[in-house]
């Protein structure tokens, strides 16, 4: 097998994955960052941001790139009522509760996207989308697009929390939250914004990949390993890490059928995440360890 | 014929409380007594069942087995096989809080999904294993229903007993200790990952002897038996709902949660058939949306864990393991 083949089968089908992964690992991160716990309903929030972004197309008629801020605000606020109505009330109380009262919501997002839109597969658009030839390289639009708006946004995000008033806070409340909240920052609203941002970041996730591969209910929840396992390779609360960790998740992933039988993708990510956690659980760019 | 088809139900339920409360059991052990956190439930579950087909079963074409040994050698090998696979798991994971357990055990439970799905010489993949022995099980339909129940009562309160003596024990007193103040613990000289990983092991060993006990119920086990995320979700809301740290109170809440669960499915398949499938997720929401509750209103449980010693224990934070989370809190502060 040449070069080119590798990189066309395998190295940008795992950058694409990667990438959708890196959206998610930096929601992750951000609420074991901040809010310091494991958040297991990440995947099915993403689900739902992907099934949201369907019926925008579906009752809309708008095109998916159209649908995907839509999905992002929609989610976003979802994320937010989830934290008020579930999350909240047991700030005081040890934070593995709150992991478990997360898996309870896992189950509850999944079921109501279930129940609205069924549990057959979906699709955004009809048809098949062709690859095209970058001088051997054969890249679809919607791959382009997916690794394009994803460093647009995490870029973003990075400026927000390096510059804004509003993103040192954050990163406040993630080095020392006592300190923090003695230095004035109203942890409540920070609290919100963290769930705003991780919902959105969560939505852009879960339509990227109903555009690259199909809308499935549990799509979601089958990302949450490799998502768990790039925040950690990344290192905890680390941006930067969390992208670098869900690239390096994705395109091994993809590598791995290689020599794997491809059903055992999903093993990679958890010896990956195996791994990281044996030899250097800070991660790659010295994370927090909980 | 109303009343023995009622009587049969409820023998039917009874054999399935009994194996869920080995669950629920196997539970207690990991997050009552040790506060560890396992959402792979299912995954050692489906390890037991089939390691104890395999191990029983006659032989077969293309796939391994024909071993034929004893039934009690196939739980013994289920509960020793699901130790196994704790094992290296406990050993990488349990240095650090339970939330990265949480994320590994779910791993591990896609992974042995995954095994048993699609290895074919192993598992018979889809298929599945049949002709699982099942002790008594050429009686009589209803005398078969009763023996087997007989079985797993009795099993049940062997480990019940067993584990309730554990846990007033001396060792019981450590593990709660290392629950509610690791460092302390770790003061009085507690090897604090070991003693973990022991209870980690042993609660995952109860869970695959369920699974053992489910197999030879149903003579036959398949990858669809077996609902990952909803059987480990049971089997929590049924500890919490319950009362962890209390092994009555995790038999109890697997007794309730278990009739809700099923007299529930009786009244959706009241309903028209085009709403089955809402009907189904509907109910995966209730359950989800209980655990809420419980957590909220209720989080001591039915049955709340028995205050040991003076009143002023730590254990009054209700709900299971006490100091960990914030502990990890005030650690990541520095």
């Amino acid at each position: 097998m040449g070069a080119m083949e590798i990189i066309n089968f395998y190295v940008v089908p795992g950058i694409v994955v990667g990438s959708i992964y890196a959206l998610g690992a930096v929601g992750i991160t951000l609420v074991f960052a901040i809010l310091r716990y494991a958040h297991l309903a990440h995947g099915d929030l993403a689900t739902l941001g992907a099934f949201l972004a369907l019926g925008a197309v579906t009752l809309g008629g708008v095109s998916p790139y159209v649908a995907l801020p839509i999905a992002m605000v929609l989610t976003a606020a979802t994320a937010v009522v989830l934290d008020k109505a579930f999350y909240e009330y047991l700030r005081e109380r040890p934070k593995i509760i709150t992991v478990m009262a997360s898996l309870g919501v896992a189950l509850m997002v999944r079921s109501v996207v279930q129940v609205v839109w069924g549990v057959d597969a979906e699709t955004y658009t009809g048809g098949i989308a062709r690859a095209e030839n970058w001088w051997g390289l054969r890249l679809r639009d919607r791959e382009i697009v997916t690794v394009a708006a994803m460093i647009g946004i995490v870029a973003a995000l990075y400026l927000f929390l390096q510059r804004s008033k509003w993103g040192k806070a954050m990163r406040a409340m993630s080095d020392n939250p006592d300190l923090a909240l003695l230095s004035g920052v109203d942890n409540k609203k920070v609290v919100m914004l963290t769930w705003v941002i991780v919902g959105g970041l969560c939505a852009a996730a879960g339509v990227f990949l109903g555009l690259n591969y199909e809308l499935r209910s549990m799509m979601g929840w089958t990302m949450l390993l490799p998502m768990f396992a790039a925040a950690i390779l990344g290192g905890v609360g680390r941006v930067e890490g969390a992208v670098i960790g869900g690239l390096i998740v994705g395109i091994a992933e993809e590598m791995s059928t290689l020599i794997l039988p491809s059903e055992y993708k999903a093993a990679t990510a958890f010896a990956i995440l195996l791994v990281m956690l044996l030899v250097r659980p800070t991660g790659l760019l010295r994370g927090k360890v909980l | 014929m109303e009343w023995l088809g009622l009587a049969n139900y409820a023998v039917f339920m009874a054999i399935f409380i009994c194996i869920y409360a080995l669950l629920s059991l196997g539970l207690n052990i990991q997050w009552g007594f040790t506060g560890l956190f396992n959402a792979g439930i299912a995954g050692f579950f489906a390890v037991g069942a089939y390691t104890s087909a395999i191990l029983t079963s006659p032989p077969a074409d293309g796939r391994l087995g024909g071993f034929d040994l004893p039934v009690v050698a196939g739980w013994i090998g289920a509960m020793v096989v699901a130790g196994l696979i704790a094992w290296p798991i406990g050993k990488i994971c349990l240095r650090f809080r339970s939330d990265y357990l949480a994320i590994a055990t779910i791993g591990v439970a896609e992974i042995i999904r995954l095994v048993i799905k699609s290895e074919d010489w192993l598992t018979n993949s889809a298929r599945g294993i049949t002709d699982i022995p099942r002790p008594f099980g050429d009686l009589p339909y209803v005398y078969s229903q009763l023996a087997y129940l007989a079985i797993v009562a009795g099993v049940l309160l062997i480990a019940y007993l067993m584990v309730e003596r554990q846990i007033t024990a001396p060792w019981g007193r450590m593990m709660r200790a290392i629950r509610d103040n690791e460092n302390a613990a770790r003061a009085m000289g507690k090897d604090v990952p070991y003693r973990r990983l022991e209870a980690f092991i042993f609660g995952s060993a109860l869970m695959g002897l369920g699974g053992a006990l489910f197999a030879h119920f149903n003579r036959t086990i398949t990858p669809e038996a077996i609902d990952p995320m909803i059987a480990t979700f049971l089997v929590w809301i049924m500890l919490i709902l319950g009362g962890s740290g209390n092994n009555r109170g995790a038999i109890l809440g697997v007794a309730v949660v278990w009739t809700i669960w099923s007299l529930s499915e009786i009244v959706t398949d009241q309903l028209p058939h085009e709403y089955a499938v809402q009907a189904k997720y509907l109910r995966v929401f209730l359950i989800g949306l209980m655990l809420q509750l419980v957590l909220r209103f209720r989080s001591e449980g039915l049955l709340p864990e028995p205050q040991v010693g003076h009143a002023s224990g730590s254990g009054a934070d209700a709900g299971g393991p006490g100091g960990t989370g914030a502990k990890g809190d005030a650690k990541s502060g520095g």
